[in-house]
This record gives C-alpha cells, sequence and structure tokens, in this order.
C-alpha cells in the first residue's frame, strides 16, 4: 500500500476525523447526565455552604429540598414568574445594565429563621470568582458568605475561598443606618466598621475584584428585600404599635421617590 | 498509577530485558525530558505553584503519553507521512478531551482541581516529541514503556519544583501548613513567606537550580569541552 499517495491521505484523514469525533460525541453525550448533575450538587451544596450549612455532594439534594423553601427570579425589583434560578447563566446577567437583569434568589428556613441567598459573579485579576452571600431577615445583615475562583494566584488571590477570608463577612451590614445600600468593601490593610473587611496582602486586584462583585450583584437585589422585608414586618402582630411606625417612614419614602421619578419624566 | 502494575510484571515477564528497563529509567536521570531534552518547561512553569495540581497532572500526562504512544505506535505503518503531525495532535487532543470528560463526570472534585491545566497536556511539547521520535519507529510494548518512563520523567522534575515552590512560597505542602503559625511575623515571629516563589520565574531557576544540581552528579551529562 502507498501510504504518501494524495488519495491514501484524503482517506486517511477523514476516517480519522470520523472515528475521533463518533467516539468523543459518544463519550461526551453519555457523560453529560452524570456531570450535569455534579455542577447542579455543586450548586446546591454552595447555596447550603453560604447559610452555614456543610453537606457532603451526595447529601446536597435533600438538604437543599428541606431548607430552601422558594426559589425565586427577580427583576427591576418583581417577581418573574414561571423561571428556574438554576438555570439563569449569572456570568452574562452580571454584565446587564441593572433594569435588564434577572437575579436568581433563594430563600432559605433554618432553625425557623429566613434568610435569602444571592449568587455573585465578578472578576478576579486572572479569571472569574464566584460565590454565593446570605442575608438575614432585615435584607442587610450578611448571615454567611462563600466565595472561589477560577485561576487566582495560589497562596495570594486564590485565598478568597478559605473560610478565613469570606467568614469576616458575617455580622457586617450591606445598607447604611439610613437603609441605602452601601454594600462591603475589602479593604487593604485593615478593615474596620460595618461595610469594611480585611483584604488579603499581595492580593489587592483579587480583594476588589470582590468589592466590585458584591457592589454590582446586590444592587439588583436591594428595591425587592427591602420591599419584602418590611411587608413582613407588617404580618407581625398589630398590638406592637412600635412597628407602625418604621411602615409609615417606608410608605412616605416610596411616595417621595415616585415624585421624583415624575418629576424626570 | 501505571509504574505500580509495571514492577509487579517485572518479576514474571521476560518483556523486561536491559534494553527495555533502559527506555522506562533513562527519562528518569540520563534523559529526563525537562532537565536534559529541555521539553514540556512551560507546563512545569504554569502548574508548580502546589503539590497536588502537579501529582495530578503527572498522572494525567502518564495516561495520556501511555495511551497516545501505544496508539501511535499501532498506526505506525499507516499513518500517512506528510500528515503525520495533524495525525498525532488529533491523537492528544481526543485522550485530552476523553480524560477531561471523564474526570468531570466521576473525579469532579479533581477535575476542578485541574481546570485549565488538563486542557494544557495537548500543548504539552513531550508528548508531540515522543509520539515523533520514538513510537512513530518503535513496537508497541517499547513504546508504551517509552510513554511511561517520560512521563514519569516530567512528573518527577513537575513535584519537586513543585514541593519547593509550595514550600517556600505559602508555608505550605499538599495544602497542610508545615510553619508554625507563631513563627510569622504577622504573630510575632522571624518568619515570612518568600511571595516571590509562587511567581512564574521562580519555576524556571527552580529547574535551573536541579539541572545544575543533576549535572553536577552525573558525569555522563558533564560535557567535554
Amino acid at each position: 500500500m502507498n501510504t504518501s499517495s494524495n488519495s491514501y491521505t484524503f482517506i486517511f484523514s477523514a476516517v480519522m476525523v470520523v472515528v475521533v469525533a463518533a467516539l468523543l460525541s459518544l463519550a461526551a453525550t453519555s457523560l453529560q447526565p452524570m456531570q450535569a448533575e455534579n455542577v447542579r450538587q455543586e450548586s446546591w451544596q454552595n447555596i447550603l455552604k453560604s447559610i452555614n450549612v456543610d453537606v457532603s455532594r451526595a447529601e446536597s439534594e435533600e438538604a437543599y429540598n428541606n431548607l430552601i423553601t422558594e426559589e425565586l427570579v427577580i427583576q427591576n425589583g418583581q417577581i418573574v414568574d414561571g423561571m428556574n434560578p438554576l438555570e439563569i447563566v449569572i456570568a452574562d446577567e452580571v454584565k446587564k445594565p441593572l433594569e435588564e437583569r434577572k437575579n436568581p434568589l433563594y430563600i432559605a428556613e433554618k432553625d425557623g429563621e429566613t434568610f435569602y441567598v444571592i449568587p455573585l459573579r465578578g472578576g478576579g485579576l486572572w479569571g472569574p470568582i464566584w460565590g454565593f452571600i446570605s442575608l438575614k431577615k432585615d435584607a442587610s445583615t450578611i448571615y454567611g458568605a462563600n466565595f472561589d475562583h477560577k485561576s487566582e494566584t495560589p497562596g495570594l488571590g486564590a485565598e478568597i475561598n478559605t473560610a478565613m477570608f469570606y467568614d469576616q463577612f458575617q455580622n457586617k451590614n450591606i445598607l447604611d443606618e439610613s437603609g441605602e445600600f452601601k454594600s462591603v468593601t475589602v479593604k487593604k490593610g485593615g478593615g474596620s466598621g460595618q461595610h469594611e473587611v480585611d483584604g488579603i496582602s499581595g492580593g489587592t486586584v483579587t480583594s476588589d475584584g470582590v468589592t466590585d462583585m458584591l457592589k454590582n450583584c446586590l444592587a439588583g437585589y436591594v428595591d425587592y428585600l427591602k420591599a419584602r422585608s418590611s411587608s413582613h414586618d407588617e404580618d407581625l402582630p398589630v398590638e406592637e404599635l412600635e412597628i407602625d411606625d418604621p411602615i409609615e417612614d417606608e410608605d412616605v419614602d416610596v411616595a417621595s421617590n415616585e415624585v421624583i421619578e415624575n418629576d424626570v419624566v | 498509577m501505571s509504574t505500580e502494575t509495571i514492577e509487579k510484571k517485572k518479576e514474571s515477564e521476560p518483556l523486561f530485558s536491559k534494553k527495555n528497563r533502559k527506555l522506562l529509567k533513562d527519562p528518569l536521570n540520563d534523559d529526563n525530558p525537562i532537565t536534559v531534552q529541555v521539553l514540556g518547561i512551560c507546563s512545569a512553569l504554569a502548574i508548580t505553584v502546589q503539590l497536588k495540581p502537579a501529582v495530578v497532572m503527572s498522572l494525567s500526562v502518564v495516561f495520556v503519553m501511555a495511551a497516545g504512544n501505544i496508539i501511535i505506535s499501532l498506526l505506525r505503518n499507516m499513518i500517512p507521512q506528510r500528515v503525520r503531525i495533524i495525525v498525532m495532535l488529533t491523537v492528544i487532543a481526543a485522550l485530552v478531551i476523553l480524560v477531561d470528560q471523564v474526570l468531570k463526570a466521576y473525579l469532579f472534585d479533581v477535575s476542578k482541581q485541574l481546570s485549565v491545566f488538563i486542557g494544557l497536556i495537548i500543548t504539552n511539547c513531550i508528548i508531540m516529541g515522543r509520539f515523533e521520535a520514538f513510537a512513530m519507529g518503535n513496537g508497541v510494548w517499547k513504546s508504551f514503556l517509552d510513554g511511561v518512563g517520560n512521563a514519569a520523567g516530567y512528573g518527577v522534575i513537575l513535584i519537586l519544583v513543585s514541593v519547593f515552590r509550595e514550600f517556600f512560597g505559602t508555608g505550605t505542602l499538599w495544602g497542610y501548613s508545615l510553619i508554625p503559625d507563631s513563627w510569622y511575623m504577622a504573630n510575632g515571629g522571624f518568619y515570612s513567606d518568600n511571595g516571590m516563589m509562587l511567581l512564574p520565574p521562580m519555576a524556571l531557576i527552580t529547574v535551573a537550580l536541579i539541572i545544575w544540581v543533576q549535572r553536577a552528579n552525573n558525569r555522563k551529562l558533564i560535557e567535554e569541552n
């Protein structure tokens, strides 16, 4: 057989391409369900981790179904019906302007308390960073957070996925005293107060990435969560008179916002 | 993984003639792909920051190289000379994608650790080099040994460099902290990790140091001037 003739070369290449393509597509399609399951379990695991529940991947489905009571998609402060938040590609959503963004939100019930779990996505020094953050019922106090990264420098920026870094976020506030959105900043050389945490020395770009990610992602939820947490206050027993006052204040705020908007229009 | 089975076979199988053993042993020292042939330097820079990914990378390269050498050796009389490099690339790429898919399905955590590095195997010039230089002209068994030997030689250097870099760069090995917390300057001690070890140039310098030590000890490698 003349293995250097043109026709042989063509036939060999064609056969090789077909065989390799068939093999790879067979492998890809037959392994696809297991891979998808792994990815799903991992997001359940991460959602649970943000409300400080640590489970193995195998147990994640059961725990998720037990603890997460609602899966919502929020756009412009309103619930969008008929969408599965787990299927939303957050990496694409965070690049859109705030009004067009579809924000997945998970609501957890743990030990009789309600927590809001928010997925995060942003950029570090070398590649994407992401995570989940959970807020207490007041829609401001951080209950738990975790982060991960694709390719940050080990020992420097990569430290964001260690508990030493993300546990600092617990009990910080994303709203300031007057209820305005302020987010939490990762500060180089020591953070203090309600809106700052300590940065990673040598990981400045990644730290700044976390700050930007929090600011950008949380912004899409603030309106909805504020509305939701104040409407929950209304559900409380009416006898407690003190609670009525803040609600009235809230109403005034909403009204004045509307006036401003009308002026702009 | 494969080295263990080979050692077991060694006792019973006559296949391990002195010549065949040489195929396996030479790349570990006298003909090491990184320090002597100076191949595969690029991946040695990228994944030697920590020990764990370096070990998993080495194992993946052992698999891809052994399997690839076998395939190329089986096909060596059928591969058209003019497109042989393309054929080799196709074989490597197919194997690497296969490894990646299987890891994602069955060893999800390992595959997360490796992330982009597994794809980097495709660009590893050692594999291409051994296909071209050895598997194209030798039998299946010899090619298999050559593949395992060279991948192991590559792995040994990778592991050496990563131990060096992880220990001096972050004070850990395999993720476990080895330096007492009280030694660190932050806690009033005298020690500080060398952040430069984590940067790619230090991998090159470490490899150079290994080459120096190896050449000083191995008479065969000392060139006559």
